[in-house]
């Protein structure tokens, strides 16, 4: 599949957002300090340049709107109105942090069951789809949930250590969560990796009971709107390396980073907070990087018309 | 509303499309074309249509497919590799996935005769539904941005303007070689049912639990070269009156 730019840079900062709104919904931040109230601003910031970025994709946004209106049969409409009503709960509690300096537990939770659900269905849309084998399966969703999970734990961590807060809740959370992520991220690369095609040219021309289908040529000599969309390919050692890379940055340097944070007073509060800057960054790579992969990486069905 | 009819509908309309007849002559991609291109909705746009990168949306194309059985190399021979022309537009599926992905409700599978759409005022142009689909069905119009697929001719099968004759699909109509056949496949006594229950119609990636409409003939099987007896030229044992006299003649030449 096209690995579209806006649709990585979206599903990226919309679950970095999500992430980080979920953490601050838990209440582990301290709302009186002035990291919290910047935490919740970029939450939201984070949440509405995702959404926002996933318009660019779309060929008559001005109609965007109509999208909120099949939420009982489509994945992607239940994204956009999960999206809008955890906004509710989120500005809610945002307004609180800010301007009051109190934590709001019911809106605090609710945003962060908003959080988790919006994230689900946005990585629904892809693992409903039975053309895209690779996606195809719960362990999608599972490793969005944790990706937005790990990295809203990274950033509650640099908020905590700037705003001068005890950091060990959150370093905890960040390297279970850390860890987890890839570990079913890892499962879902093997099972692509190991599958059996669900499909093949024999069985996309019904031609099969004659013998081995190859095509001879294709309907046009250039590409088109199927082939460019559908038909993205990545070299199998460059991809082999990137996914290396991926877990190097957006696994080990973070955990790393933030293992030496568990042992309270071993690091001074100036060096916490570069350890989790470095955490963030890593890790924000190593999703952008991660999610590129997610695209590039998988075959859609209509690809055996093609002799991909 | 993008979830599917919830009965199966009364009507099935579709194509069956014979892979023996089809010789891969293109006159159906370029009739639809010509025909959708003013017809139901926006028209079906074409990038860079002189240049060296020229592109453009269709509603059907054709592949061209080598058959190669078990071991069989030779051309022409039966057990051989052989060409199949393959022509590939919707399929009408009666399990939809394009449709229950839409988001806005502009995809949908219309309860009567069962052929699938795009309300094209209400289209985004997201394309999940292009992603849905297995068999690279929909296109995107880059111009317009709404998503393009094909309507079974929607405005010529039920339009009372133009004579009976022409009431089938453009595509259907067009075919030189009568690969292509249009009617209810929800009917067992159509012409098209009967077709299909004789030369045992497939269905396309029938794994993809899609349900299509449309149906597949298969290639009937080859016959092998040898089997053709052609009678050899020299010989001319069997000729009788003016062709025996000419051939006695020619032989004292
Ligand atoms: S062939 Fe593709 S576009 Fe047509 S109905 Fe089936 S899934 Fe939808
Ligand atoms: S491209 Fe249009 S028809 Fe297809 S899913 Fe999006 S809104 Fe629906």
């Amino acid at each position: 599949m096209h690995p579209a730019l806006s649709i990585i840079a979206f599903t990226t900062a919309s679950g970095l957002g999500y992430g980080l709104a979920a953490v601050l919904g838990l209440g582990l931040l301290d709302p009186a300090s002035v990291a919290t109230k910047i935490a919740h601003f970029v939450a939201l910031a984070l949440i509405s340049a995702g959404l926002l970025s996933s318009t660019l994709h779309l060929g008559n946004p001005q109609r965007a709107w109509r999208a909120l209106s099949q939420w009982r049969s489509s994945w992607l409409s239940r994204e956009g109105v999960m999206a809008i009503l955890t906004f509710v709960p989120l500005c809610i509690a945002a307004y609180g942090a800010i301007f009051q300096s109190r934590y709001l537990p019911i809106a605090g939770l609710l945003g962060t069951l908003g959080a988790a659900v919006t994230v689900c269905c946005t990585s629904m849309i892809y693992a409903s789809l039975r053309s895209v084998q690779a996606w195809h399966t719960p362990l999608t969703p599972a490793c969005y949930l944790l990706f937005a999970g790990a990295g809203g734990s990274l950033l509650g961590l640099f908020f905590v250590a700037s705003g001068g807060g005890n950091v060990l809740v959150l370093s905890v959370l960040s390297v279970v969560l850390l860890v987890a992520a890839w570990f079913l991220k890892w499962q879902w690369r093997q099972r692509m990796l190991s599958q059996v095609p669900l499909s093949t040219p024999e069985s996309a021309t019904g031609l099969g009971f004659i013998g081995k289908v190859k095509l001879f040529e294709r309907p046009h000599f250039n590409d088109n709107y199927l082939t460019s969309e559908m038909g993205f390919r990545v070299a199998r050692k460059h991809a082999a390396k990137l996914a290396r890379l991926s877990v190097l940055l957006g696994g080990v340097v973070p955990v790393a980073a933030v293992v030496p944070l568990l042992l309270s007073g071993a690091v001074t509060p100036a060096l916490t907070v570069l350890l989790a800057i470095v955490a963030v960054l890593s890790h924000a790579v190593g999703v952008l990087t991660e999610r590129w992969l997610f695209f590039a990486e998988a075959r859609h069905a209509v690809m055996n018309y093609y002799g991909q | 509303m993008t979830s599917l009819p919830s009965q199966t509908t009364p009507k099935k309309l579709g194509l069956v499309i014979d892979l023996d007849v089809c010789v891969g002559c293109h006159a159906c991609v370029v009739s639809c074309k010509e025909w959708n291109t003013g017809g139901y909705g926006a028209a079906l746009s074409d990038q860079d249509p002189y240049g060296p990168d020229v592109s453009g949306t269709f509603l059907n194309r054709i592949h061209s497919f080598e058959v190669t059985p078990e071991g069989g190399e030779v051309v022409g021979e039966a057990g051989a590799a052989r060409l199949i022309h393959f022509p590939k537009s919707c399929l009408h599926c009666e399990d939809a996935p394009c449709v229950t992905v839409c988001p806005t409700g502009a995809s949908y599978k219309r309860t009567d005769d069962g052929i699938v759409l795009v309300d094209e005022d209400m289209c985004i142009g997201c394309g999940l539904c292009a992603w849905a689909c297995p068999y690279g069905a929909r296109e995107m119009d880059l111009a317009a941005g709404v998503m393009k697929k094909c309507t079974l001719c929607i405005d010529r099968i039920y339009n009372e303007t133009i004579p009976e004759v022409d009431r089938v699909p453009s595509c259907v109509r067009t075919c030189p070689t009568n690969a292509r056949h249009f009617g209810d496949l929800a009917d067992p006594g159509s012409a098209v049912s009967i077709m299909v229950a004789e030369r045992g119609g497939m269905d396309l990636m029938p794994e993809q639990g899609t349900r299509p409409v449309n149906k597949y003939l298969p290639p009937r099987p080859r016959k092998p070269l040898a089997a053709k007896a052609v009678p050899a030229a020299e010989d001319t044992r069997g000729a009788t009156g003016f062709f025996a006299w000419v051939d006695d003649m020619l032989d004292r030449i």
